[in-house]
């Protein structure tokens, strides 16, 4: 689940990094996202990304601190569909977390969030609740 | 100048000085080969020793520490406290007492 917040706030981060891909990262509580963090786009380019470090450790210390969990990262396909790439199965992380790939291709972005376990991809449904209750914090 | 004679050197103990104790925290796909904690403990005065330290403690962590020729592996970034240490001598950062270490797989793709 993922407040329309912080999808809104996903697919801003995209569209200012065009022409270039564009990345964050995902804190949250099991399968509800309470947090987005954007990253900088360490590799500067229009057809792959690497969260910047920094931010990546950044990002961890306030999910801890909120009392969240990083569960995914998102970026942008700037001219290609919102489905994860031969690199994107490649360079998954972690097994556990959610992917999320915002599609400019179109003139509408196009949102679509994946599990990558031992390279199979299966999509998973983006839910956007008219009503999200707040998310836990210690 | 002070000399002093040292013997037996454990493997762990970098011969310019004593190994200390650092804290490692590491990422959620690294911990089900350390036990399953979050943090663990080890030596060193360097990150080179502090990892030559958590392999022989957990040996699975190898493969995701280090490439076969002995270097850092490139998909995983590592800060001791809050530096990146690509920029400290990479496995040659040098790591104090009471230092973190923090363990995070590259989140990459394209």
């Amino acid at each position: 689940m993922v407040p329309r917040s912080l999808w809104d706030k996903m697919v801003a981060h995209c569209l200012d990094g065009l022409p270039l891909e564009a990345c964050g990262l995902l804190a949250g509580q099991g399968e509800q996202v309470c947090e987005a963090y954007p990253a900088t786009n360490a590799a500067r380019s229009a057809r792959v990304y690497t969260v910047e470090p920094r931010d990546l450790l950044i990002a961890d210390r306030a999910a801890e601190a909120a009392g969240l969990s990083l569960i995914g990262a998102w970026h942008s396909h700037t001219h290609s569909p919102a489905y994860p790439s031969p690199t994107d199965v490649v360079q998954a992380p972690d097994p556990d977390w959610h992917y999320v790939i915002v599609s400019l291709s179109d003139l509408e972005p196009v949102v679509r969030s994946y599990r990558v376990v031992a390279g199979a991809v299966q999509e998973e449904p983006v839910v956007l609740p008219a009503w999200l209750p707040e998310c836990l914090q210690w | 100048m002070v000399t002093r004679e040292v013997g037996f050197i454990p493997s762990h103990v970098s011969q310019w000085g004593d190994a200390v104790p650092v804290e490692v925290r590491l990422p959620n796909i690294l911990r089900p080969v350390a036990s399953g904690e979050a943090c663990v403990k080890a030596e060193g005065t360097t990150v080179r020793d502090v990892f030559d330290d958590l392999v022989r403690r957990y040996p699975g962590l190898r493969p995701s520490l280090l490439t076969p020729e002995g270097e850092m592996h490139r998909h995983l970034n590592v800060f001791v406290n809050d530096d990146d240490v690509r920029y400290l001598g990479k496995l040659e950062a040098k790591v104090g007492e009471a230092d973190t270490l923090t363990l995070m797989p590259a989140v990459a793709g394209g």
